[in-house]
């Protein structure tokens, strides 16, 4: 009895923590946000731009680009339903991450071949996308169908994985804000993503991300359009819901 | 009267401490090791540690890395990290097998903690790279290196 007690006193503190989110924006120092305020300066943008040639590319003799259904530059789409991705929609067999509409639209639409989750011109087109709702608070559905999703993208991100035996949570939970070597543990959320990652010297989606923690905790990491990738981008994303998408975002 | 968050660690801790350790001998070198009272009092494989080797390997990131989680007295290296506990005069505060234990194991006493076990039983990690499969983050030679090393700063 004193045991559990105990327990629910370590875990209630961390629980309510996590219900303040704080973008990895205000984990930056000044010359890093700097770089991402600025059109001209932030990197990302380049990503922006391919996606926005790929969206309103028509390619020989096909009557449609994405740009026919959603307007020049996109204005037809709406921020808030972007911020509300991951979706459920049954139609498309339940958990649909922007990516996957983005390929959906893509193959049926335009009929043209589908790209691989990895596939650089498919994070251009989510770059593109999401940038449209730069600024929306990040409103994913956590009720109905959604419910049992997220119980178990949370029960991934509080797994252990690898040789070095962590969780998600350990880092982006427990240790949030401490030094790791010279940098800063963030809380790890999602809103800045497709993101322009400095170390890497490249525009990274969510699932990429994660695969590269996967790696560096030694853990064989679940390929970008996974069922357990879909989850945990779910969960991170629920867990920030509210912060203003950033897209595309600079970090380390 | 002890804080209450030292309750909840040896709660933890006596909850699954009962008959612990390292996998049998044999299997590519694995050695045994075997947790009484906290610590692990014998030397892995019965090797000698040297420290100045250790200290070497706390500082470099593709190596120990201790650095990455703590503050040390290495000074020459510029970042340390804070997500662990600083490990100024850790000699003082702990036997050298309540260190090994530490370095080889430490959710043993702590499940919660995100410190790796840098000598865990290999077989029992989740989803590790297929390049690491059967092996232990440091060897026991160097978890040996590390334990002389630590033990010295008083």
């Amino acid at each position: 009895m004193r045991c559990q007690l105990l327990a629910v006193a370590l875990v209630l503190p961390m629980a309510t923590w996590s219900a303040q989110p704080v973008s990895g924006y205000e984990f930056l120092d000044e010359t890093t946000r700097a770089m991402q305020d600025d059109d001209f300066d932030n990197p990302g943008l380049v990503a922006v731009d391919r996606g926005s040639e790929l969206f309103h590319e028509r390619r020989e003799a096909e009557p449609n680009a994405c740009a026919s259904c959603h307007g020049k530059d996109g204005v037809e789409l709406s921020g808030p339903d972007i911020a509300r991705y991951p979706v459920y929609d049954a139609n498309l067999g339940g958990l649909v991450t922007l990516q996957r509409r983005i390929n959906y639209c893509w193959e049926i639409n335009l009929d043209r071949f589908p790209l691989t989750p990895g596939h650089s011109d498919l994070i251009a087109l989510e770059t593109f996308v999401r940038n449209r709702a730069k600024g929306e608070p990040v409103n994913v559905q956590t009720d109905g169908e959604m419910s049992p999703l997220i119980v178990r993208g949370e029960a991934l991100y509080n797994t252990r994985f690898g040789q070095l035996n962590l969780a998600c949570q350990h880092c982006h939970v427990q240790h949030q804000g401490q030094m790791l070597r010279g940098q800063k543990l963030s809380q790890g959320h999602s809103n800045g993503f497709p993101e322009y990652r400095l170390g890497k010297g490249r525009i990274t989606s969510f699932q990429q991300r994660l695969a590269e923690c996967f790696v560096s905790f030694r853990a064989e990491p679940f390929e970008p359009g996974a069922e357990e990738a879909d989850l945990i981008e779910l969960y991170v994303n629920v867990r920030g819901n509210g912060l203003p998408i950033e897209t595309p975002a600079v970090r380390f | 009267m002890r804080p209450w968050w030292i309750d909840s660690i040896l709660c933890a801790a006596l909850s699954s401490i009962a008959p612990s350790g390292g996998a049998a001998p044999g299997g590519d070198g694995y050695c045994a090791w075997e947790v009484q009272d906290f610590a692990i009092d014998q030397p892995l494989c019965g090797l000698r540690g040297d420290p100045a080797r250790g200290r070497a390997l706390a500082a470099d990131s593709h190596g120990g890395n201790c650095l990455a989680c703590h503050q040390m007295p290495i000074d020459e290296e510029a970042f340390h990290g804070t997500v662990g506990p600083p490990l100024h005069g850790i000699g003082a505060r702990y036997s050298e097998g309540q260190i090994r234990l530490r370095i080889v194991d430490e959710q043993q006493i702590n499940p919660m903690t995100i410190m790796p076990g840098f000598y865990s039983d290999p077989a029992k990690a989740n989803r590790m790279a297929g390049e690491y499969w059967g092996k232990t983050f440091l060897t026991a030679q160097q978890v040996e290196d590390l334990v002389t090393y630590l033990v010295s700063l008083k």
